[in-house]
């Protein structure tokens, strides 16, 4: 068997018991102590990300020099990596060589795919070579509600290929996808096909991330990884703006797959307007003050 | 001393038997009691119902329970419909079997309450398609499920039939049990079996699965008891019993936590069909059954 | 690059519930709440001092709370007489919808007093108070809520027929969900005009007492609703006492028949809502992962003190191994510990008593031979504990698949077919509760009809509403709390 056939069966999935479960790890209270290590945690699990027609080289110098020093009144950690277009690759990757910052590029034609694989391929490929770490690529959305999995099967792997050393997410669109049993299906394949992260959301379709489809493809993550000792990352895109909010989905990493993926190897979360938030939480529990945004580069 | 007249042709009696399971039977005992079936009428030969009779009983009831049960609503009710079929077409025989038992006035007596069963069984028989409706239903939890209330049967009901009225009086205490689709064991006082027994075969011809109703005749001293007792029983329906009995059976039946419901009197004469036929008297002998479903893509 | 499986496939692998981060002591303050040193009983609109005393404490600590005076049968009979005063009197007169609105007001007092009712509780019996905070004390708010717009709409409530209030009612209530329960009594007694005396349970009378305040806040007229403390003696004394029309009891099976024995032939009417050893039944087309967490919420809730708990766990043989594997790791991350902390899932088991009984029924389990896996990690050192347990390996026939333990110890058995799943499910004296995993809605519907039980969920276990009937079949007791069915014990129906 290869292919999509070597996917096993996905379990099912109930939406309103995956919702409640969701909303009970909202009710864990995170103060101090937790609080500030978690917020650190938040930072450095980041992916700063602009993903505008309007992108040009000096908004992404702005965004990497955020993303190396997010804020000046006190030491804090740097984020993952920065994600911007293809294009913009080469100018993340000046800017933040030797940082340890990673720089990720959408790739496959993102937001909507809607391109040949092999126009697809080409993208990765240039993304790549110009100095991309790590690909966030799209699945056909049009392909999988089709009904076509062994094609989506087969293009996460061709990217895989394409990839070469680079990491590769690959998004789902789960807004798209809307059930969760698509999801938890899409999870499965991605997985199988050589995905590192899974990704729930390009950030332009709504809704993006929730903490239910989260905890859908967290499940089909430590499925794979228990039958076969392989840790796959995770990583929720669009919709999480506040700090609680952040903390809320540490929660669930937590008791859903265990410490081990309190890293950023295996956790980022995909946003831009997050930081600032967390930053001004964090600047909160070391001064007892509350913040205003305007003490906060916009990055 | 007056010469008997020897008629042209002799009468063939009938041996009441009493009616388990589907069957007509004798006691396992083997005793009868004599009772008077009226002035001028041979003395008829009643079986008296031993402890065996109701063991067996209760384990026909059981075994007929999930199969009536599981009856469409519009089936149970055809059969109900049905039985009031056969006693109207009996109405002749019961009315002269109870008139002869009567006084004065007895023919009319008997003439009402032969009707009123009647009309109580036709009552009876428009319920089990309703129950559900009336009773049951969605409720509007604060949640994303459906959530839904429906009546369904106890399981085997043991009724202590009244003395008198005992047509009316059983079939008032049938009905509603079996409607609900419940089986039922029922203790006939001997003052009722006469006719109690009558009714077996009007029941056995209505298309009503055996062992639906099971009626025992003239139940020997402790029956009751073992019917209240009987762990394989979930309710009890009891008619004007004594403070005594009621005392007895609601001790006895609280040691299997039974549903258990003691009316003073039996149905009245003067009462009309509407006020005889309740779904109250059904829901003594229902479970409420709620399910949580959920709503969701 | 799929990964190649095989040579990988059942290396055991281990999810990692450890201390990389932690959260921190989250404890909800205790400030709030105001404990007097005695408490006596509310009768007839005032609060006595009562005689002898007894002591209730809490359960996480074993800190003595407070004295509380134990009920006479002379308390009760003041009570009685105070209820069928206020029956004859205004109370009886009132219209339904002055009622309700008393109801209303009382509603609204307890979810002003939310936070205070909800430490209060779990000091008093242990539960963790993310569960009296956010299930116990917005239910019994919402039950009143919901009673109270019942009042004027009688009619409607029993098509048909003319009703009237029952009289005075007896309600006996157990410590397992004190101030819900007392909710559950005295929203639809009210709502149907009559009058009651309540007896809380010995363990657990603080927010009943608090209670009262609120209803004393909400001019309620005296002797609406007396509240008379004490243990099994000032129950039976309630039970017989012969001004009493009504007995509604929630508690164990054997008190339960001891009541129904008790009141034989007195013409009381009377609904018990009893034990239970509920069947949570996962088909092998369930969503495993939801069903995981319905098993925990199932038998972890309120730390397994719960009568329609899913104490015993069906499982097709096809999916036995994984749901276990699954449910193990749930377990890892279950926490265990101070009942005010917020971050606390399972709390103090309530009583001493209740602790032993657990350990013997546990220890009962050891010797049959059935494998214990327990939730692991510290538990305080001082009050009553216990690690949720499940045993696996046991006969149906093992007095823990048996007996209601109403602790946090599940009992694992398995299926073959869904008619074996229907007759494992029902082969037992109770039928309180049930629940069915599979993602098939029609399969749903067909196992939920065969249940032998008052309450069955699809998809889901635990869940309460105030418009949903809740109660029992066969030796799980009868009548129904909750919805339209709710009022029926409270009518006389005519």
């Amino acid at each position: 068997m290869s292919g999509i056939e070597s996917v096993r069966p996905s379990p099912t999935v109930d939406r309103v018991a995956t919702d409640a479960r969701a909303a009970a790890f909202t009710t864990r209270s995170i103060k101090k102590e937790a609080k500030r290590s978690g917020l650190e945690l938040v930072i450095s699990m980041m992916d700063l990300t602009t993903l505008e027609g309007a992108d040009t080289p000096g908004r992404v110098r702005e965004l990497c020099a955020k993303a190396k020093q997010p804020m000046v009144q006190a030491p804090c950690p740097p984020v993952a990596a920065v994600c911007v277009y293809p294009t913009l690759v080469p100018v993340a990757r000046q800017e933040l060589s030797g940082t340890g910052i990673q720089v990720a590029a959408v790739a496959t034609y993102f937001p909507s795919g809607q391109a040949t694989l092999q126009e697809r391929l080409d993208e990765v490929r240039r993304a790549v070579e110009a100095g991309a770490d790590e690909i966030d690529m799209v699945i056909s959305r049009g392909a999988y509600l089709r009904g076509d999995l062994g094609f989506v099967y087969d293009e996460i792997a061709s990217t895989r290929e394409a990839c070469g050393e680079a990491h590769l997410k690959v998004i789902l669109e789960t807004g798209e996808l809307q059930t969760y049993d698509r999801v938890r299906r899409a999870s499965d394949i991605a997985i199988a096909a050589g995905a590192h992260f899974i990704k729930t959301s390009t950030g332009k379709v709504s809704p993006a991330a929730t903490m239910p489809v989260t905890l859908v493809m967290l499940e089909a993550i430590r499925d794979h990884y228990l039958r076969t000792g392989e840790k796959i990352g995770m990583k929720p895109a669009g919709g999480i703006r506040t700090a609680k909010q952040a903390l809320h989905y540490l929660v669930m990493v937590k008791e859903t797959l265990g410490d081990a993926w309190l890293t950023p190897d295996l956790f980022r979360f995909g946003a831009s307007s997050l930081l600032n938030d967390v930053l001004m939480q964090l600047e909160k529990l070391r001064t007892g003050h509350y913040q205003s945004a305007r003490y906060f580069s916009l990055g | 001393m007056a010469t008997r007249k020897i008629p042209a042709r002799l009468a063939v009696r009938k041996t009441l038997k009493m009616y388990s399971g589907g069957a007509f039977i004798r006691s396992e005992s083997g005793r009868v009691l004599p009772l008077s079936a009226g002035k001028g009428e041979p003395v008829v030969n009643v079986p008296e119902a031993s402890r065996k009779d109701l063991r067996n009983a209760v384990v026909a009831a059981r075994k007929a329970q999930t199969g009536w049960a599981g009856r469409t609503a519009f089936n149970q009710s055809q059969i109900l419909y049905r039985a009031a079929e056969m006693l109207e077409g009996r109405r002749e025989s019961f009315i002269a079997r109870l008139a002869a038992t009567g006084g004065r006035k007895a023919d009319e007596t008997a003439r009402r309450e032969v009707d009123l069963a009647i009309d109580v069984l036709v009552g009876y028989a428009g319920w089990p398609d309703k129950i559900g409706q009336v009773f049951g239903g969605t409720n509007p939890v604060a949640a994303p499920f459906f959530n839904i209330t429906s009546p369904e049967a106890l399981g085997v009901v043991g009724i202590v039939a009244p003395a008198t009225p005992p047509l009316l009086g059983l079939v008032a205490s049938i009905a509603p049990v079996i409607a609900g689709g419940n089986t039922c064991v029922v203790l006939l006082p001997a003052e009722a079996s006469l006719i109690g027994l009558e009714l077996g075969e009007v029941l056995a011809t209505s298309d009503l699965p055996g062992g639906v109703v099971n009626l025992l005749s003239a139940p020997q001293a402790g029956t009751l008891a073992h019917l209240a007792g009987h762990a394989d029983v979930d309710g009890l329906l009891a008619t004007a019993i004594t403070a005594e009995d009621h005392r007895e059976i609601e001790t006895l039946g609280a040691e299997t936590l039974k549903r258990i419901v003691v009316l003073p009197e039996a149905p009245g004469m003067d009462q009309a069909p509407a006020d005889i036929v309740s779904p109250y008297r059904m829901l003594s002998f229902l479970e409420m059954k709620t399910a949580w479903h959920p709503i969701g893509v | 690059m799929a990964t190649n499986e095989s040579s990988t496939l059942r290396t055991p692998r281990r999810l990692l519930f450890g201390d990389l981060w932690t959260y921190a002591p989250a404890p909800e303050s205790r400030d709030i709440v105001r404990l007097q040193p005695r408490y006596g009983h509310f009768i007839d609109g005032a609060f006595t001092e009562g005689g002898e005393t007894m002591q209730t404490i809490n359960p996480a600590t074993e800190e003595v709370l407070a004295e509380v005076a134990v009920g006479t049968s002379e308390d009760v009979d003041r009570a009685v007489k105070a209820a069928r005063r206020a029956l004859d009197g205004p109370w009886g007169r009132m219209s339904g919808a002055e009622r309700g609105k008393f109801l209303y007001r009382i509603a609204r007092l307890i979810q002003e007093h939310a936070r205070e009712l909800a430490v209060l509780e779990s000091l008093d019996g242990g539960k963790p108070i993310r569960e009296s905070r956010d299930i116990d004390i917005p239910l019994a708010a919402a039950h009143f809520f919901y009673y109270a717009g019942w009042a004027d709409k009688l009619g409607y409530a029993v098509p048909g027929a003319q009703v009237g209030p029952v009289g005075v009612a007896g309600q006996i209530i157990p410590w397992n969900f004190p101030l819900l329960m007392a909710a559950w009594k005295l929203a639809p007694a009210l709502a149907c005009g009559n009058t009651l005396v309540l007896k809380p349970a010995e363990n657990t009378p603080l927010t009943a007492m608090r209670l009262a305040e609120l209803i004393l806040e909400a001019d309620l007229p005296p002797g609406v609703v007396n509240i008379v403390n004490g243990a099994g003696a000032t129950g039976s004394a309630l039970v017989e006492h012969p001004g009493v029309n009504k007995i509604a009891f929630t508690g164990s099976t054997a008190v339960g028949r001891h009541i129904q024995r008790a009141i034989a032939g007195s013409g009381k009417k009377l609904t018990l809502e009893l034990g239970g050893k509920g069947a949570n039944i996962i088909f092998e087309d369930a969503p495993i992962d939801q069903a995981v967490e319905g098993i925990v919420a199932g038998i972890f809730f309120n730390q397994g003190h719960v009568c329609c708990a899913g104490s015993r766990l069906l499982v097709q043989e096809s999916i036995h191994d994984e749901v276990m594997e699954k449910l193990r790791w749930r377990m890892q991350s279950l926490r265990v510990g101070d009942p005010l902390d917020k971050n606390t899932d399972v709390g103090a088991i309530n009583s001493r008593e209740q602790l032993e009984r657990i350990q013997t029924l546990v220890a009962s389990g050891v010797e049959a031979g059935g494998q214990l896996y327990q939730c692991p990690g510290d538990l305080p050192e001082k009050g009553f504990f216990f690690r949720p347990s499940v045993f696996t390996g046991l006969a149906q026939s093992a007095r823990v698949a048996q007996e209601e333990i109403f602790g946090p110890v599940l009992t694992v058995l398995t299926f073959r077919t869904p008619e074996e799943a229907i007759e494992r499910a029902n082969n037992t004296p109770y039928g309180l509760s049930a629940g069915v995993w599979s993602d098939k809605g029609s399969r749903l519907f067909m196992v939920a009809g065969a249940m032998r039980a008052g309450v069955v969920w699809g998809n889901t276990f635990n869940r309460f509403d105030p418009t949903s009937p809740f109660g029992g079949y066969k030796e799980s007791g009868f009548g129904r709390e909750g919805g339209r069915h709710g009022l029926l014990p409270y009518l006389e129906v005519r």
